[in-house]
């Protein structure tokens, strides 16, 4: 069975961004750059089941700009087998991005799509359950345990009152939630080989879709900042400042 | 202007969030119709038909949306949205779960979790972890919309008195089927919707010392939450999370014990009207945002606190 593993470009986690001075979005000039987090849970789920011998190829795409291919080639490296880049420098939304990977659906036919349930960038989620639409497809969102056996899959999502446990038809869609598994680390070995790794390179034109964007960023201002308060010297002065100062209690 | 408001329930009550989305309807204005799908859900499009300035509430009693599959719920809102002009749901892991999907069955973008309306095409939400706000402007006809209901607060439950209407439209892709599910079975208030919050990170320790704060927790009538590093290391599971990747919350109260103050933690408390920290370590972040922070151990704190209350 054929897996696709759509992926995107991100800051990294571990950047901090800031608001540009002019308003006009976040600074990403010279930050470093890496695998949206939830899109390298998807990866290291879909390496499982193919160790599993559940998943005989898996296919990674990603639409972004051309330095996307570094993400691609991450997760080559991390056990996908081949992998497409749809090449554009368009601000992708989610519904652009979902049309195109539709497109990629219908030429690859793969049986299982896995993918971050939101990118740290925009925050969305909306990608995987777009595509579902699209596609006609099923969709088990916010996976933490995804199990697949004749000809359906199980996913157990991650829903606000606690664990809900769907059953799917495939092909379906499966977005991950952070306690799915934990990603590994790229060896040296298979950082190499992945160079050696087909990559193809589209264009939105190839697949016939229309990415402009229909939301347009008005402005980007820095959240308002918390002061910080005062530190008290015990439990008896915490008390009275809630009741008598605060008076939330 | 016509707003469809998707209504979030358990076919037996309607979630408080529902209300905070009627608000957001509101302030884009016009017409508010609220829809509930579910399976005998009737008292809920009761309950709904009292909210203030609903004028009409759609019932669609099926078995098809008696757990909300988002296959079967995201069909059923395109349709009905033929008729608006704004469909609107809480960004809940139920919104979240099947608006997309409808947004792309009517070929418009979603504008996810909103904390303010500027005007009908207009909208501020937070992005890269609430770290950034962006002010963002749909050019599609029809807007999908989710609402993230701590920004809003809620309009009154009581006062309307709209028309309850039976909606016999039965979607079921049959693509989908529900197993089971596992829900935290507690007397506690809900996260979202608690006046009070308690919340544990890494240095509780364990599972067992949350005692500590549910004893706690009861004397003040607060809910009881957790750092995703608590959640990750197993004391508590992951419905307790409060973060960027867990539950937004906004309380009049809300006291971290023991959290160190990742931004990640922040990003989901930092509205909350007073923040309480206590940690033994003065140089935690989350001291830099509290409005009173505790340097103490929280095994002696905490005890004393409940004891002082």
């Amino acid at each position: 069975m054929k897996v696709l593993v759509p992926i995107k470009r991100v800051v990294d986690y571990n950047v901090k961004v800031r608001v540009k001075a002019d308003n006009t979005g976040v600074d990403l000039a010279n930050v470093k750059m890496a695998m949206n987090p939830f899109c390298e849970i998807a990866v290291e789920e879909a390496v499982r089941l193919k160790e599993k011998g559940v998943v005989t190829e898996i296919v990674a795409v990603s639409i972004g700009p051309k330095t996307a291919q570094e993400q691609l080639r991450t997760a080559m490296a991390l056990g996908a087998d081949r992998s497409i880049l749809v090449e554009t420098d368009e601000d992708v939304q989610p519904l652009g991005i979902a049309k195109a990977l539709k497109a990629i659906v219908d030429e690859e036919k793969p049986e299982l799509v896995i993918l971050g349930k939101q990118a740290i960038d925009g925050d969305n989620n909306q990608t995987g359950q777009m595509l579902a639409a699209l596609t006609g497809m099923p969709q088990g969102t916010f996976a933490s345990e995804v199990n697949v056996a004749d000809g359906k899959v199980k996913v157990t999502r991650e829903i606000d009152g606690g664990l809900q446990t769907v059953e799917l038809t495939l092909p379906a869609v499966v977005t991950t939630d952070l306690r799915l598994n934990e990603p590994r680390y790229a060896s040296l070995p298979n950082i190499m080989k992945a160079k050696k790794k087909p990559l193809d390179t589209k264009t939105a034109a190839d697949l016939g879709v229309d990415l402009t964007p229909r939301v347009t960023t008005v402005s980007v201002e820095a959240p308002a900042e918390r002061q910080a308060g005062i530190i008290v010297g015990s439990v008896d002065e915490l008390v009275e400042k809630l009741k008598n100062e605060a008076k939330v209690i | 202007m016509s707003v469809l408001v998707y209504a979030e329930h358990d076919n037996a009550a309607l979630n408080k969030v529902t209300l905070s989305v009627v608000a957001a309807a509101k302030a884009i204005g016009g017409d508010i119709t609220v829809l509930v799908a579910g399976k005998g859900c009737g008292a809920v499009a009761e309950e709904a038909a009292k909210i203030d300035g609903v004028s009409k509430v759609l019932c669609a009693d099926n078995d098809a949306y008696e757990h909300q599959l988002a296959e079967n719920v995201g069909d059923l809102v395109a349709e009905v949205a033929a008729d608006y002009t704004h469909v609107l749901a809480a960004a809940t892991t139920t919104g979240k779960n099947f608006a997309p999907r409808t947004a792309a069955l009517l070929d418009v973008a979603q504008v996810s979790e909103i904390s303010e309306v500027i005007d009908a095409d207009t909208f501020k939400r937070p992005i890269y972890a609430g770290n950034a706000i962006a002010t963002v402007k749909s050019s599609d006809a029809k807007k999908v919309i989710t609402v993230r209901g701590t920004s809003f607060d809620g309009v009154a439950a009581e006062g309307g008195s709209a028309a309850v209407e039976a909606l016999d439209v039965a979607k079921n892709a049959g693509t989908s089927s529900f197993v089971g599910e596992e829900l935290a079975k507690s007397d506690r208030p809900e996260l979202t919707s608690a006046e009070i919050v308690i919340s544990g990170g890494r240095g509780m320790g364990n599972g067992e010392n949350f005692e500590i704060l549910y004893k706690l927790a009861d004397k003040l009538g607060a809910g009881v939450g957790a750092s995703r590093a608590a959640v990750d290391a197993g004391f508590v599971p992951n419905d307790m999370q409060v973060g960027q990747t867990g539950k937004i919350v906004a309380p009049n109260l809300y006291v971290a014990v023991g959290i160190s103050g990742a931004i990640q933690h922040l990003a989901g408390m930092k509205d909350s009207k007073v923040i309480v920290a206590i940690n033994k370590d003065e140089e935690a972040p989350i001291f830099q945002v509290a409005d009173y922070g505790l340097v103490a151990d929280l095994f002696d704190a905490v005890p004393e606190l409940d004891g002082k209350l």
